[in-house]
């Protein structure tokens, strides 16, 4: 589902995050760029600690103050910048404009606070209206959600429903007031398997209905492909491959996709031992000078050791950009991008 | 909900029971009051009199069981030292000058700690954060009772701005409720703070954020509704000790209160006195503590649901 405006949903060019830790100043997120159009979903894919959280909060300047900042890079939303934004009024933007889905729904939501109260906060923070109008809203959300009979679920506290449930509640929340994009960090890794198809296909089916632009945090290439139609795949703070999902999948460039993707087991093959990528990503007070997946990678040349690679864009792509950083790219298909 | 409320109710019964036992025995372990009442050369007739009109010669199981009739019905007998009085009496008399002061002090206390420690926790590290520390590091760190001389002797002493002691008008309750209201903000200080620090780093602060509710709104609703439930256990706790510190502080700043009257009826071995003063101390710790309960109940649904 394409929209006809030529401009993306949400466009983030050069974003960089930096975070004041006791080991010395980190660049969490280091000029990351990526963009999903309406009704799109982007995967942002990566190990733990490789960034991708505190890009998504970057997004809506939530990162922890006054540890971490926002050093310089924008974040486009329909072509306007919200990083020059006040205070004020980046409050109109989240939860309207663009939300977010949490990874836990044991912990999202507020144990104090009745399942109806933090709906029709989350509706009435950005709608003038009744409190009648706002709880009839707050249902109608909920139903969206399809959370069963929830003129009497309202009254509910969260300890009383399952963590599936919850983390629809959740999703009724980021969705109440109908946002153009939504954040979702990893939303299903707490949710076991059915429970969390079940969520996915939520997530298909109110995209299909509204539009909504997905930008969908995971570690799980399983949801990628059900999920996703491009991807980002971070490593140490940066996006090291880009691409539309199908050509990811069938030819990654980049050898950590490579090796994140070989880390998949595979149903057919019988194998003793899974696979796993050798080493640990680096320290982010201590990166290395070059290629920061150089000490881990099979292909590594000496150049990777001093120089980080140039991004390189595949010659002719039919379905969209697909770039990666790796010197091992250095050959005709592909091309030095500017990007 | 209601089912916990009478259990809870039950467990208190219970615990008076107890302290009427301990008060009862109390009177026991220091010899027969007998020999503390009769002069020194009285005959052992005379005792054997005394003894049989007290019914101290009857078992002590039956003892206990009119001691604790005569309690239910708020009689613990005459006062020895005050003559003329009775023992409940004087603790009824002297009581609302104890409620006023410590009143005054819990009072004085929640409305200076919680949001104190509220923002302590949003500006930590903070020179707010650590004036905050250091505040709360001098409370906890001085007796109340030197707090109190200290008091006196600069701001009434020294400064002669406030009346060294005493009950009287609202100048007399300033000194005392310093130094009964000083370690209490630093506790509850203390524990809004790092109750409020724990809240405001969870993934459901964040999610109101996200939400887009305002900062403020965030930090005294979302957070602070969490976060209450550590300081409001304190807070029975506190109640209590409002009592149990008058004992040191009415006797310090020689308000007229009943923790003065416990001290002044130990000093004269007053055994009605003394044990109507722990009964009622009890009891109003005991009630302070259930309604912490109900309150509890209000702030979490987890615990209303049960």
């Amino acid at each position: 589902m394409r929209s006809p405006s030529e401009r993306p949903a949400l466009e983030v060019r050069d974003l960089e995050t930096r975070i004041d830790t006791k080991l010395g100043l980190i660049k969490a997120v280091d000029g990351v760029s990526f963009s999903v159009d309406h009704g799109e979903t982007l995967g942002i894919v990566g190990e733990s600690g490789s960034g991708k959280s505190i890009t998504a909060l970057s997004i809506l300047r939530l990162v922890p103050k006054p540890a971490a900042y926002i050093a310089r890079g924008q974040v486009l939303l329909d072509g306007e910048d919200l990083l020059e934004k006040s205070e004020t009024e980046m409050r109109k933007v989240r939860g309207k404009r663009i939300s977010m889905v949490l990874q836990d729904p044991q912990t999202s939501l507020n144990p104090v606070f009745s399942i109806g109260f933090q709906v029709v906060e989350a509706i009435g923070m950005h709608a003038d209206a009744p409190r009648k109008t706002l709880v009839r809203r707050a249902v109608e959300a909920l139903r969206r959600v399809r959370v069963a009979d929830p003129e009497r679920r309202v009254d509910d506290f969260p300890h009383q429903m399952s963590g599936g449930m919850k983390q629809r509640v959740v999703g009724a929340i980021a969705l109440g007031s109908f946002p153009s994009v939504l954040i979702a960090d990893e939303p299903t890794t707490a949710l076991d398997v059915t429970i969390q198809a079940q969520y996915l296909r939520l997530l298909k089916d109110i995209q299909q209905e509204t539009g909504l632009s997905i930008i969908f945090i995971t570690h799980d290439f399983g949801v990628v492909a059900r999920m996703c139609d491009k991807v980002a795949v971070m490593y140490a703070g940066r996006v090291v491959e880009y691409g539309p999902v199908r050509e990811i999948f069938n030819s990654p460039a980049h050898p950590y996709t490579k090796a994140l993707l070989n880390s998949v087991p595979a149903v057919e093959e019988d194998v003793d031992r899974l696979y796993s990528i050798k080493g640990q990503p680096p320290a982010f007070w201590d990166m290395p000078e070059g290629c920061r997946f150089e000490p881990r990678c099979d292909v590594a040349m000496q150049r990777c050791k001093t120089e980080y690679p140039n991004k390189f864009a595949r010659a002719s792509t039919g379905s969209g950009a697909h770039y990666a950083d790796c010197w091992a790219l250095e050959e005709p298909e592909w091309i030095p991008s500017r990007s | 909900m209601k089912r916990n409320l009478v259990i809870r109710s039950l467990q208190s019964l219970l615990a008076l029971l107890a302290i009427s036992v301990i008060a009862f025995a109390m009177s026991h372990l220091t010899g027969s009051p007998v020999d503390a009442m009769l002069p020194d050369d009285a005959g052992p007739e005379e005792a054997a009199r005394l003894t049989k009109l007290w019914g101290l010669d009857r078992p002590l199981y039956e003892q206990y069981f009119v001691f604790l009739g005569n309690a239910l019905q708020g009689n613990f007998g005459d006062s020895i030292k005050w003559q003329g009085q009775t023992a409940f009496g004087l603790v009824l008399e002297r009581l609302p000058a104890t409620i006023q002061l410590g009143g005054f002090a819990i009072v004085v206390s929640t409305i200076i700690a919680l949001p104190v420690g509220v923002l302590a926790a949003v500006y930590k590290d903070t020179p707010f954060d650590s004036a905050g520390k250091l505040v709360a590091l001098l409370g906890q760190a001085m007796p109340n009772f030197w707090l109190g001389i200290v008091l006196i002797w600069i701001f009434a002493v020294h400064l002669n701005w406030l009346p060294t002691s005493g009950r009287g008008g609202f100048s007399h309750m300033v000194l005392p409720a310093i130094a009964m209201g000083w370690f209490q903000v630093a506790a509850f200080m203390r524990l809004t703070r790092s109750a409020m620090l724990e809240v405001l780093d969870s993934e459901y602060i964040k999610l109101a954020r996200i939400k887009g509710v305002p900062e403020r709104r965030v930090i005294w609703v979302h957070a602070l509704k969490n976060a209450a439930i550590a300081p409001l256990t304190y807070f029975g706790v506190i109640a209590g000790s409002i009592f149990t510190g008058s004992v040191v502080i009415e006797t310090v700043f020689a308000w007229p209160g009943t923790g003065l009257l416990a001290i002044d009826a130990i000093r004269g071995r007053d055994f009605p006195v003394i044990q109507a003063v722990v009964v009622t101390f009890a009891g109003v710790f005991i009630v302070a503590n259930l309604i912490v309960d109900t309150l509890y109940a209000y702030l979490d649904p987890r615990i209303r649901y049960q």
